[in-house]
Formats: structure tokens, sequence, C-alpha cells
């Protein structure tokens, strides 16, 4: 039981990370209809930029609430920025041109990004503790970091959050709408350039924060980091059903329990199998996701 | 129809293949032992390349079902002919064809339930498989591991390889020439129309599947034997995306322009070597410019031999 509830709080945790990843994903393809492969990099570049961050405000060496919230507040200040210049520069120019063309865009984006950072900030950075580290050991065999508690409560205000802006704003209405009918939304009179390069901000700045939930998790830094977990949240997005935002957090949170449960009672050689195999599994069944809407084709 | 056994262009065509064949090992026997090793390892990469490009060309720019595991079967080939050498020493072209065939039985086992889903599920599906794929061969301590698998035999040379380039070609070509070619471009440009005209959509995509797999596992079986070690980190899903790069760069229901698109892109990184820590940025840079200046990729939907001689050849 004990193991099990272990299990629980680590797969909660890690989906939490995937689900603010995936929310990115799932957002710019309902409104664009493109897999935001550039969307790791964001994720990791946010990593690298908390770093900075972290030693321009001192917080590397005495962090402070004050300090920490500067950096948490900088990086995703940094992402969302970054998000909209990449929708700016290399996706707006193809948005009359196929789909094809917006992706191997987007391979080419990542793959600059991922190069750039290498040569700019070399392969691997250790990654300073800002926040406290403790442990309560609730039972034998069962511990809760202060990071699984940070984690999940950092996740579900930022969920809050986003929930009020697409339910509840103008821009989260034309959001809904783009995604919706972009052609329909044009012509209601809704922006649809602004719409996107808004979705791509908010998008990215959940990457930024899920970056420095994650270095600060794992005290290193790499250009890598961002393809792993880029894919693992792309594939909830996916199995949630991609274009739907509650369908990314629950596919996260599925993902990132099946992994923790699989690598705890059998074995963690398999475990990146798990993602893929969970995720072939639930499309042949449900073909749009779990929560995606199925679109029939019209002639 | 009592057509007769050859027609007289396609004598011809197979004298030229003929003649093509010879032409390579003649290169290979009198110029390759001339030439700076470091050149022919090249234009060899760029031959294993050619092959597992125009199986994607045919899957993703012929029948337009966007895979992204092209890789995948080139790992199922690669590990098939490294086994089947290793265990049973079978001589290296049967472990090619081998390993051509299973890659081609793996195309059947993932393509009969994913190809009903629709563009991108499709492609994550196949992302999937080539995850999947690499995570077994990783635990798979009898085929080497995540060690990866040594002690092979170094048997491709710049003649094997393009023997093997002409031959796929030649059947690439002439299938996208015939009845069935036709019918791929059919599901391609409009899915439902092809349906209605009772063709059993599901199996033509499943048969292009299988085709590109198979000369993807031949691709596979011979980076296998070009340095004589294969490691399951080769085939990770980073190829795939680079062989669809090639594709939709070269332009997609053409098959000369992704092969001179993989010709370049295989090249371009040694090209750029003296400015190593750079090339993969200005690779990116090449790739983002190509798509926004050139979206239809070096030759669109056209040939090199129409581009030529400015006009269409009718058929014969």
């Amino acid at each position: 039981m004990t193991v099990f509830l272990q299990q629980l709080i680590n797969g909660l945790s890690l989906g939490a990370i995937y689900a603010l990843i995936a929310l990115g994903y799932t957002m710019v393809y309902g409104t664009l209809s493109l897999i935001n492969f550039a969307h790791s990099e964001v994720f990791m570049m946010g990593a690298f930029m908390a770093l900075y961050l972290a030693r321009w405000t001192g917080a590397d060496v005495h962090p402070s609430i004050a300090s920490v919230s500067l950096v948490v507040v900088g990086t995703m200040a940094f992402c969302a920025v970054l998000g909209m210049t990449i929708e700016r520069l290399a996706y707006r120019p193809l948005r009359k041109s196929g789909r094809l063309n917006l992706l191997i865009t987007a391979i080419g984006v990542s793959m600059l990004l991922r190069n750039g950072t290498l040569i700019a900030c070399g392969p691997l950075a250790s990654f300073p503790t800002l926040l406290p580290e403790a442990q309560w050991q609730l039972a034998d065999g069962l511990t809760v970091r202060s990071m699984d508690v940070i984690t999940l409560s950092v996740t579900l205000v930022l969920m809050v959050a986003l929930h009020h802006i697409v339910e509840r704003t103008q821009m989260g209405r034309a959001m809904r709408a783009v995604s919706h009918s972009r052609d329909a939304a044009a012509l209601m009179g809704i922006p649809v350039d602004r719409v996107i390069a808004f979705t791509f901000a908010l998008g990215s700045s959940l990457a930024g924060a899920a970056a420095f939930l994650r270095a600060v998790d794992m005290h290193k830094i790499d250009p890598e980091m961002g393809t792993n977990m880029g894919l693992k949240a792309f594939v909830a997005a996916v199995l949630g059903g991609i274009g739907s935002i509650p369908g990314a957090v629950v596919g996260a949170i599925l993902l990132g329990l099946s992994e923790t449960f699989v690598s705890g009672y059998l074995t963690s050689t398999y475990r990146d199998a798990i993602a893929f195999c969970l995720l072939i599994v639930i499309l042949l069944f449900r073909p749009s996701g779990i929560l995606g809407k199925h679109a029939p084709e019209k002639v | 129809m009592a057509a007769p056994v050859m027609t007289r262009s396609a004598l011809i065509g197979w004298v030229v293949l003929a003649a093509a064949i010879g032409g390579v090992w003649a290169i290979q026997e009198l110029a390759v032992p001339w030439t700076d090793p470091y050149y022919t390892d090249i234009v060899v990469r760029v031959g294993m390349n050619l092959l597992a490009v125009m199986g994607l060309a045919l899957v993703l720019g012929f029948t337009g079902q966007f895979s992204l595991g092209h890789a995948g079967f080139m790992a199922v080939g690669a590990y098939t002919a490294g086994a089947l050498n290793m265990y049973l020493h079978w001589h290296p072209v049967a472990c090619l064809v081998a390993g051509g065939l299973s890659a081609a039985i793996a195309g059947v086992i993932v393509g009969l339930p994913s190809l009903r889903l629709v563009g991108d599920y499709l492609a994550v599906v196949t992302l999937g498989f080539n995850g999947i794929i690499i995570v077994l061969i990783q635990n798979a301590e009898w085929l080497g591991g995540a060690k990866g698998m040594i002690g092979l035999p170094t048997f491709t040379n710049f003649g094997w390889t393009f023997t093997f380039v002409l031959l796929g070609g030649m059947a690439l070509r002439n299938l996208i020439a015939s009845g069935q070619g036709r019918v791929f471009q059919a599901v391609r440009d409009n899915e439902i129309a092809t349906r209605s005209l009772g063709i059993d959509t599901t199996r033509v995509k499943v048969t292009a599947f299988v085709i590109g797999a198979f000369w993807a596992g031949i691709a596979g079986g011979l980076v296998a034997f070009h340095r004589g070690s294969i490691f399951p980190t080769q085939f990770q899903y980073d190829r795939s995306i680079e062989l669809v790069a090639m594709v939709v760069l070269g332009g997609t229901g053409s098959l000369s322009g992704p092969l001179i698109a993989s010709s370049v892109l295989t090249a371009l990184p040694e090209v750029l070597r003296p400015i190593a820590q750079y090339r993969m940025v200005i690779y990116a840079l090449l790739l983002i410019g190509m798509m926004i200046l050139r979206p239809t990729g070096l030759l669109g939907a056209r040939e090199l031999t129409d581009v030529l001689r400015f006009k269409k050849k009718s058929a014969a």
C-alpha cells in the first residue's frame, strides 16, 4: 500500500510537469493544427533563462521569496516572448502554405534553438537549489518531498488561472473561436493573428514554469533536456485528445502515473516504451484521444 | 491480354539498368581503390540515405501518409541483417534481403491497425512505433542492447550500395508510373473520392507502407555492414525526422527531388566541417529558409527529367 501511495505521489508530480508542457502543444494544435516541435526547445531555453536569472538576482546564493518569484515570473515572461517570436518569424510567413511545410519549419526551429543553445550555453550546467528541500516521512517507505508539494500546487494554481483565461475572458473566448474555425472567426472580426500570438505566449509561459520546476528538481540542465520531455508531453496531449485543454491534463496525469507505476512495480528499463504503448492502444480504440472530439470527414 | 513478353521500352529499361549496375561495379573496381576513402565514405552514406528516402518518398510524397517512424524500419532491417550474419553466418546479401523482408513484415504489423488513422495521428503512432522498437532493442541483450551490436563484417561498399540504389530506384519509378502508382496518388489527392470509386484505400496505404519499409530495411542492413557495428541510437526518431525533411525539401510527389535533397543534406555537414561548431545551426536555418522561400520543395511534384526537358515526356 505504501508503495502504491509513493508511486501515486511520484506519478502525479511527474504528470504535473508533463501537463504544463502538454498544454502548450495542445493549444497551438487547436489554433494552427501544427505539432509545434519547437515547444520542447522553449521549455529547455526556459531552464537556461531561469539559471541566468537566478545568478543575476543572486537567488543562487541567497534564495529569498522575492528573488525566486522574480526568477519564476522572469522565466515565464521570457518563454512567452520566445514563443511569440518563433510564431512571428517562422510560422506566420507560412500561414497560407501546407501543413507539412509548417511542420518541417517547426523541426528546423527546434534544431536551430537546440544547437544555438549548445553553442551559447555549453553542453551541461548545474542548477542551484532555489527552493527549500524538505522530506516528510508519512509512513514507512512513504516520503513526500517539498518539491512534489510545490510542483503540484504551482501546477494547480496555473491550471486555475488558465481555466479562467480561456473560459472567462474576451481573449479566451476568441481563442476558443479560432480553435473552432479560424475562417469563421476571422469573418466575425476576431484578430486571428493576435489571438494565435497570444496562444503561443500562454502555452510557452506554462512551459517556462515547467522548466523552472524541472530544473530545480533535477539540479542540472542541458540543451537536450527538452527533447525527451517534449516528446512525452506531446504524447500526453495526443492521449488526452489533441486540441482539448482538459484532455492534455488528463493525458499527462495518466502518462505520469503509468510511467511511475511501471518502473515501480515492473522494471524501469521499459519505462520509455510505456508512453508509446499506451498511446497506440488508446488511439486504436479511441482514434481522437480520451477527451478529443471526433470530427467526421466532410466531402 | 495477349501482351508480348516484353515491350521494346521495357527491354531498353532492363538494358539500361544492367549497364548502370555494370558501370557502378566498374567504378567500384577501377576508381574506388584510387579515391580518398573519406570521399568514398561520404558517397556510400549518401547512397544508404537515398534508399531510405526513396521508400519514404513513396509513402509520404506519393501516397500522402505522414510517417514519422521510417528509421524504425531501418532499425528492424539493420538488426535482422546483423543477427542473421552473427548467429547463422548468412551471406551479407542474403542478410540484406532478409532485413528488407522483415522490415516489410513490420510494416504490415504497424500499418494494418494504424493506417486507418488520419494525418497527424498516424504520424504520432509511427513515431511511437519507432520509440518502442528502440526500447526493445536496447533491452535485448542478444542484440547487443544499448551497447550496440559489434563485430559484423564491413561488407557495404560503393558497388553494393549503388546496385541496391539502382534496383530500388528502377522498381519505384516503374511502380509510380504504373496503374498502382496512380492509385497511390489518388489516395494522396483525395482519399474519400478514391474510396467512392471502390478502391480499398487502407489496403493501398498498407501496400505503400510495406514497400517503403522494405527499402528502409535494405538501407538499414547496409548501415549495419557499413562500419560493422550498429547502435540503437542511430535509428531514433530524429533520424526519421531527418528523412521526412529530405522528402519535403526535395518535393512531395517527386522521386528525383528527394534523392537530390538527401544527397545534398547528407554531404552538407561534411562540407561545413571546417565550421563544425555552427554546421547544425546553418543546416537548421537552411531548412527554415527553404520552407519559407520555396514551400513546394526543390522540384515540387516534378521529376528531374521534366525540368531538364522543360516538358513532360508523353508516355510511350
